[in-house]
């Protein structure tokens, strides 16, 4: 095309002093928002390797898959809920209650596999209403999914009368949705690792991430353009909700129980954690779904490191939650490094 | 010259009690660049969100080239060729200057997955963005990288490249030094060069943009007070028309 030579003028006015090729790839790697929780991933883990020889053995490596893949698949929607200005507090009432609406359905007769899908619909409902709320009435959705936390907790409770449940699925559904493959969550990891990158897909390379982005970093901006900045909101909900659903059931199938007590805020803030961890702004206009699950694989690495450690479980949780700030510390240190090796 | 882009027939619009704009008519011609001048107020952003598609008159009529239109959306008055520039440019900080030369507007590679063409967007923004002789260091840039008056200028682009028939700017030089405001106006008188679209540019500062218009229009009072060519006028005369709006005000003040 004869377009090609004024691009390559661009790109040298860009980036004037490109020194050489292995300078410029360190660069790029620099200049991805990634790289700096993966920086701090890889510290942490030489660390615990150092301090606790069974920490990359395979059976804590199983352990840090199932607590880091369900976190990231939460963390992955409530990025977008982040990105597009909103907050989603409810989401892990919504991966409790899940499982019950799905084991309900089945008891009533529907096959598994559209119990599920009924279970991913009632989380759907879910996103809708937060949405429809936040949007349409002006609540802030912090307030919103505060209330609907509460709603959706007392539901559970209700309709499961405060027991577990124990679902016995086929082998092929609980092969898919939850069966370890020799002692290994395969499919648990498998789950993730694709919704991450469906989801950072559809946040970079469509329309629907554009105006997500959009929606986030400019909210007046992105409606004078015509952007339905309303249902790109109530849609990530939506979107947010259906992923808590799914998170629920998948756990559901692994551990062959629904508990109406599972999950709940303390999975949220993990799920916010990582996504916070992992680059996203609360702010709003800016964030990455790889990093929040590399922030999801960060909080499992240093939990699980921690128990293994031996520390007790009186100053876990002070120590946890310094390791968080200092993890951030890092990243953020990490981030000024990259501004300012990035020249533009 | 003579062909009509755009006119309003007796617009008016109420808030609930507030009457923001009485008994408007302005009348664009093709080619023409028209002040539409007017303090803190008087009217100017109500009457831009009308023709915009934004705002719905409560009587009156919009005549665009001719033909009765309802204005039913931004979308849709976009999509006849009014294209608005806001004073905040409608451009998202976070994203990168061909993403965003294509908002709302964006080219697909895959209609039903809604997959972004990123690299004709890139090659077609790199093209016209050269074509209006905007310099920016490169479209891969962040907006939030470049300057005022480059967000300025990208956005006015943005509205041309988008087949702008009719374009509107809201106070194209507010905020901005004397260098940055001529980039501006300078890409202003570009356009009438080509006399390709019409422009309506709102402002409070009249020496600014004077310069550039054919025509200017003083809005008080949600009412239009004042219709004249520029050749026929002068800055001084409408600052004398402000002036006495000023002092009428005050007289009111003080009988009451």
């Amino acid at each position: 095309m004869p377009t090609e030579p004024p691009k390559s003028i661009t790109e040298s006015q860009a980036t004037p002093k490109r020194p050489s090729r292995l300078g410029g790839l360190g660069r790029a790697f620099l200049h991805s928002r990634e790289a700096s929780i993966l920086i701090a991933g890889v510290l942490l883990i030489i660390y615990f390797q150092s301090t606790a020889p069974a920490f990359l053995s395979w059976s804590n490596i199983a352990n840090l898959v199932v607590f880091a893949a369900t976190i990231a698949i939460l963390a992955a929607g409530e990025v977008m809920v982040i990105i597009c200005g909103e907050f989603d507090l409810s989401v892990g009432m919504v991966y409790a209650l899940a499982p019950f609406v799905m084991f309900n359905a089945h008891e009533a007769g529907v096959p598994y596999l559209l119990a599920i899908v009924l279970g991913m619909a009632a989380g759907a409902v879910v996103g809708l209403i937060n949405g429809l709320i936040t949007v349409k009435l002006h609540i802030p959705s912090f307030i919103t999914t505060l209330g609907t936390l509460f709603i959706i907790n007392g539901f559970t409770l209700t309709i499961s009368g405060g027991f577990p449940v124990q679902p016995h699925p086929d082998p092929f559904i609980f092969a898919v949705f939850g069966g370890p493959l020799g002692g290994f969550p395969v499919s648990q990891l498998l789950w993730a690792v694709a919704i991450t990158a469906l989801f950072q897909f559809i946040l970079v390379k469509t329309r629907w991430g554009l105006h997500t982005v959009a929606t986030g970093g400019n909210l007046l901006g992105a409606s004078e353009v015509g952007i339905k900045i309303a249902w790109i909101k109530i849609g990530n909900f939506m979107l947010c909700s259906v992923l808590g659903a799914f998170a629920g059931m998948l756990d559901c199938f692994r551990i062959s129980s629904a508990d109406p007590l599972a999950g709940g805020t303390d999975y949220m803030f993990r799920a916010t954690a990582s996504a916070v961890i992992g680059g996203t702004l609360l702010t709003g206009g800016s964030g990455t779904v790889i990093g929040a699950f590399l922030g999801a694989v960060v909080l499992g690495i240093l939990s699980d490191g921690f128990t293994l450690s031996g520390v007790s479980a009186y100053t876990f949780d002070m120590i946890l939650g310094g390791a968080i700030l200092i993890t951030m510390v890092i990243n953020v240190r990490l981030s000024k490094l990259r501004a300012a090796g990035g020249g533009k | 010259m003579s062909e009509e882009a755009l006119r309003t027939e007796s617009i008016s619009k109420s808030f609930g009690r507030v009457t923001a704009l009485r008994d408007v008519s302005i009348r664009l011609m093709k080619g023409e660049v028209l002040g539409l001048l007017g303090d803190n107020g008087a009217g100017k952003s109500t009457l831009m969100k009308i023709l915009t598609g934004f705002h719905k008159p409560t009587t009156g009529k919009i005549f665009f080239e001719g033909q009765e239109t309802e204005l039913k959306s931004v979308s849709h008055a976009r999509a006849m060729g009014i294209e608005p520039v806001y004073q905040d440019l409608a451009l998202i900080n976070e994203v990168n200057v061909y993403r965003n030369m294509f908002l709302q507007k964006e080219l697909m590679r895959n209609k039903f997955f809604q997959i972004l063409d990123d690299r004709e967007m890139r090659r077609l923004a790199q093209e016209h963005l050269k074509q209006m002789r905007v310099n920016i260091p490169s479209v891969d840039v962040e907006i939030s990288k470049l300057s005022g008056g480059q967000r300025q200028a990208i956005a006015v682009a943005r509205s041309v490249y988008a087949n702008a028939k009719v374009l509107l700017l809201d106070e194209p030089t507010a905020a901005m030094g004397v260098k940055e405001s001529a980039m501006i106006l300078d890409v202003i008188r570009q356009l009438k060069e080509r006399a390709q679209v019409a422009v309506i540019i709102v402002a409070h500062n009249y020496a600014h943009v004077f310069d550039v218009c054919d025509r200017v229009n003083l809005l008080q009072n949600g009412k239009i007070t004042f219709d004249r060519a520029t050749k026929e006028t002068s800055v001084e005369e409408l600052m004398g028309l402000v002036l006495h709006e000023m002092r009428e005000a005050r007289e009111q003040i003080h009988h009451t």
